[in-house]
């Protein structure tokens, strides 16, 4: 372990790279389909296996997916879209190349604005987003002697997403990857599945000493299957390169693996030895053109984003900044909210009861909101049977919603009405109660007159009780009061 | 007796009820195996070319024929047809059958044109002789000791000797031209993307263009009419409208005609060719029409932009064919690098793996902007300077070769004198303009020779009307 003394000279810069699987129906270039987990070599045409004769064609929602992106990162779009060949052997490239962008990628520029968690904000620039295809996949079965290719993979849509080396830290390597994933997600562009390997990412990390004007040489590292495994690797990288550079040893552009067992990684090759990949343009591809009108049709057809429904929270809604951090996280659940709050505007109310029963009902049986049984007008009914006076937040939430929850079809004033859980506020029928509650305990009533005010919470207790739950609160506490204070 | 040499006699004979569909084909069946040892044709269809016969034959019958219904088509062996054998004339495809169908030859089927088999060529469309197959050579029917022209040289053979009705080439750098000039045949290269390259198997992607060879400028305007034009399959293919090119032959204009300077004073034109073709240009003057002088320039750039463009689209054409999925694998392999290493030095041949080396080292990133981007501006220039004198003039006229076919073996030990043999066709390729080849008489040992005819893009009802009235002039 390095000393935290030697560690504070040295800042770490680190850049990522993201593929995000797109889901299309279709490939890249052929209309084979994109299914995952199906039997090896079953979506596989002619085009995908690049049998002579074949040409390549755009699929256009690859294209509008990939502008979804740019415009959520605030990039900008490319109007004239050259693609090019990334030439290379290997078994699972059929066409000994990978059809790509290199000097005209799809989206330019741009950021991804991220929350920290000590609640510090931080906008990582990115460099550029492109299009290309995903490779098939090589197998090496128990008990065979060759190499066997899956290539129904092949030609899948993929976005890669290139940062600026603007990160500093594992903490902003790791909330980079949670927003790019909740970004995919809202934008419903790819299932953000790191362990299935839908979201892949590989990172370039250096060391330099503070205030150096230049970067240290980079090294790449790939395999981490998960956002924690890219902080370790990250932590792993910045400590190995410090001692490197304290020893007085150059660091090499290298590409190193992780692996997840060591929480370290080892070198696989030095670029050096790396393919000269021979970009050129692709000339079987006519450029995509992306007119005005397209542009302006996704651009119209964007969701929310993240960001704008966090501002709403706060700033139309009113709620804290951790509320509207939490039902942002996932894009079902801001939704859900959102449309729950377009039927009250007890916001805060309804904040609580999310990040209170529902988050708990959902966690506890690992279910997705999506399966949340309880409809937004439900749920927002229950609010307003509470904000009316009906019934209190204590008898909402442990009588009437598990109700609710097993009989989504009945309203909650129904199940109040039948569970006869409709509050007294009728302070005629109440008052009774409090002379008879206050007429059992004389004593604690001379203690309260002579300042013990504190006392006030058992007469309530008292009261609820004698009412089996019903009273008004308000109206309880109202009476107590007068009777008390005379 | 020779018959059906043109389609207009096939349909006559049709009409007439002299003849059936099953007998032209058997009529050319017999043609080839007469004139077997040309080696035109790797693989003969007789089954599939019969069948497709008799069904034609009865929609004749029932009136429902299409507009090619009787004539015999044979495709070069780098265009791929369903259920069929192609190998581009390479070891490397050997046994490789095709799933699909080329558009332009599906195109044909549909107007009930009958395939009757593959031809020869040289690997991958890589050469101007024939000699680079692993078919072997194609023997020149004007003589049996020369060369047919390349890479389509079956092609041409297979008209030439009337072995079909027409047939298709590919043109990337002049192989449908040349082997029609070495052969006396009419061969076009139309515009590029004005044919969809779906089917076609790729030698340089933004060169490649499949062409006619014919005995007549109609039956070549009508096989180009109705393969031309978009396609789903190929977005590179152009969106314009096709004229009915073959409905559009009427000559009756004054032409502005350009000739080009530097193409006539070439040390390497064969005298007999710069004599017949000043002669037509004095024909055309005499005729009324206002031929002039030009100078290009550019014409000594034009052969090394060609060749450093298409080598490189070719090394990465030919990346696929690596063993993995289909054709040639070595026998002899140990790992996955000597199955690359192996397979691709045992199943391509020399000129093709000179190619995919020169390709490779242009694209390379120490070369890449000295060599890929320079020859790309070059072509950008030649481009523009091209269709800029096309659009003061007309046509341009020029040699379609430097010299007559040439005796096998000739250039087999010097490969840039065999470049040299595409001069003058690679600037319309270069510049993506369509460009006809007509015959236009002999040289004194009776070779064919051949005159070239350039329009500007799309300009292709245009160039047939010019190409028919020159036939029409230099045969009166």
């Amino acid at each position: 372990m390095l000393s935290a003394e030697i560690k504070d000279k040295y800042e770490l810069v680190v850049g990522l790279e993201v593929h995000a699987q797109l889901l299309t129906q279709s490939k890249m270039y052929t209309s084979d389909s994109t299914e995952y987990g199906n039997l090896p070599n079953t979506h596989i045409s002619v085009i995908t296996l690049g049998h002579p004769g074949t040409l390549p064609k755009v699929n256009r929602k690859a294209v509008e997916f990939a502008i979804k992106m740019g415009i959520a990162c605030n990039s900008t779009i490319t109007r004239n879209n050259i693609f090019a060949r990334k030439n290379y052997f290997y078994p699972d490239l059929p066409k000994g190349y990978q059809i790509t962008q290199d000097k005209d990628p799809i989206c330019v520029g741009g950021e991804v604005p991220v929350t920290l968690p000590d609640g510090s904000k931080k906008s990582i620039a990115l460099t550029r987003i492109h299009m290309e295809e995903d490779a098939g996949k090589s197998m090496h079965l128990a008990g065979e002697v060759d190499t066997l290719v899956d290539f129904n993979r092949a030609g899948v849509p993929l976005i890669e997403i290139v940062s600026e080396p603007d990160i500093r830290s594992s903490e902003e390597a790791y909330a980079y990857l949670v927003e790019i994933k909740k970004l995919v997600r809202y934008l419903d562009i790819c299932d953000g599945n790191m362990e299935e390997g839908s979201l892949r990412c590989d990172a370039n990390i250096s060391v330099r000493l503070h205030g150096a004007p230049e970067y240290g040489k980079k090294v790449e590292v790939k395999n981490m299957n998960s956002f924690r495994n890219v902080a370790r690797a990250i932590e792993h990288e910045f400590e190995r390169q410090i001692a490197l550079v304290e020893q007085g040893i150059e660091i090499i552009s290298e590409t190193r693996t992780f692996d997840a067992t060591t929480g370290s990684t080892s070198g696989m090759r030095t670029k050096e030895d790396l393919n000269d990949y021979r970009y050129f343009p692709e000339p079987d591809l006519s450029p995509v053109i992306v007119s005005e009108e397209w542009l302006e049709s996704v651009r119209a057809a964007m969701p929310s984003l993240p960001r704008e429904l966090h501002h709403k929270f706060v700033h139309e809604f009113g709620l804290p900044e951790y509320d509207a951090g939490v039902l942002t996280d996932s894009k079902e659940i801001a939704l859900y909210f959102e449309t729950l709050c377009g039927l009250t505007s007890n916001y805060k109310a309804a904040s609580n009861w999310m990040m209170g029963p529902v988050k708990s009902y959902l966690n506890e049986l690992t279910l997705h909101i999506s399966d949340f049984p309880i409809s937004a007008t439900a749920l927002a009914s229950l609010i307003a049977l509470i904000d009316d006076g009906k019934v209190n937040f204590s008898v909402a939430s442990q009588k009437i919603y598990p109700v609710m929850l097993e009989n989504p079809d009945k309203s909650p004033l129904q199940i109040a009405q039948e569970l006869n859980l409709i509050q007294e506020s009728d302070e005629g029928s109440i008052k009774p109660l409090v002379e008879s509650v206050l007429a059992d305990n004389p004593a604690k009533v001379a203690e309260y007159k002579s300042g013990k005010k504190g006392l006030m919470g058992m007469f309530m207790g008292q009261v609820m009780k004698k009412s089996q739950g019903k009273a008004d609160p308000k109206v309880a506490t109202k009476l107590l009061t007068e009777l008390l204070e005379n | 007796m020779e018959k059906f040499l043109s389609f207009d006699d096939i349909k006559k004979s049709l009409e007439n009820r002299e003849t059936d569909c099953k007998a032209i084909v058997n009529y050319y069946l017999n043609n080839i195996k007469t004139k077997a040892h040309l080696n035109a044709f790797v693989e003969v269809y007789e089954e599939s070319a019969l069948q497709q016969a008799a069904q034609v034959d009865s929609k004749i019958a029932s009136g429902k024929a299409g507009k090619l219904a009787g004539m015999v088509i044979g495709i070069k062996d780098v265009l791929v047809y369903r259920d069929h054998e192609v190998n581009a004339s390479s070891k490397i495809l050997d046994g490789f059958v095709s799933q699909f169908t080329a558009t332009a030859i599906q195109r044909l089927i549909e107007e009930d044109a009958i395939i009757i088999g593959r031809l020869n060529c040289d690997e991958f469309g890589m050469g101007s002789s024939n000699e680079n197959s692993v078919h072997g050579k194609v023997l020149n029917a004007a003589d049996e000791n020369r060369v047919p022209g390349g890479s389509s040289g079956g092609s041409a053979v297979a008209v030439q000797a009337n072995l079909c009705t027409v047939s298709l080439g590919t043109d990337t750098g002049g192989s449908v031209r040349q082997p029609a000039a070495f052969t006396g045949l009419i061969g076009i290269k139309p515009t590029y993307s004005r044919v969809s390259r779906w089917g076609l198997i790729a030698y340089a992607s933004s060169f490649d263009t499949i062409g006619v060879f014919s005995r007549n400028v109609k039956d070549n305007a009508l096989v180009m009419e109705i393969m031309a034009g978009p396609d789903n399959f190929d977005s590179t293919a152009s969106k314009k409208p096709v004229p009915h090119y073959s409905e559009l032959l009427h000559f009756d204009k004054r032409a502005k005609i350009a000739y080009l300077k530097e193409t006539l004073e070439s040390p390497a034109l064969q005298q007999e060719i710069k004599a017949n073709t000043l002669a037509v240009l004095e024909k055309l003057k005499q005729e009324g029409h206002e031929v002039e002088e030009v100078q290009f320039p550019l014409l000594k750039y034009v052969l090394p932009t060609y060749y450093i463009l298409t080598t490189a689209e070719a090394s990465s054409n030919l990346s696929r064919f690596d063993g993995v999925k289909y054709g040639y694998r070595s026998p002899n392999v140990h790992n996955l690098e000597s199955m690359y290493k192996k397979t691709r030095s045992e199943g391509f041949g020399e000129e093709v793996k000179r190619r995919i080396m020169l390709g490779t080292f242009v694209l390379s990133a120490s070369y890449y902007d000295a060599y890929f981007t320079k020859a790309q501006k070059v072509r950008r220039l030649i481009k523009e300077y091209t269709e800029n004198l096309l659009s003061k003039y007309d046509y341009i006229v020029l040699p379609t070769t430097p010299s007559t076919a040439f005796k096998f073996g000739e250039h087999s030990n010097d490969p840039v004198a065999m470049y040299l043999e595409d001069l003058f066709t690679v600037q319309a390729s270069v510049s993506g303009v369509p460009s006809l080849s007509l015959p236009n008489g002999t040289d004194s040992k009776g070779l064919p020779i051949g005159i070239q005819i350039m329009a500007n893009s799309f300009k292709e009802a245009e160039l047939y009307a010019f190409g028919n009235y020159l036939m029409d002039l230099n045969s009166n």
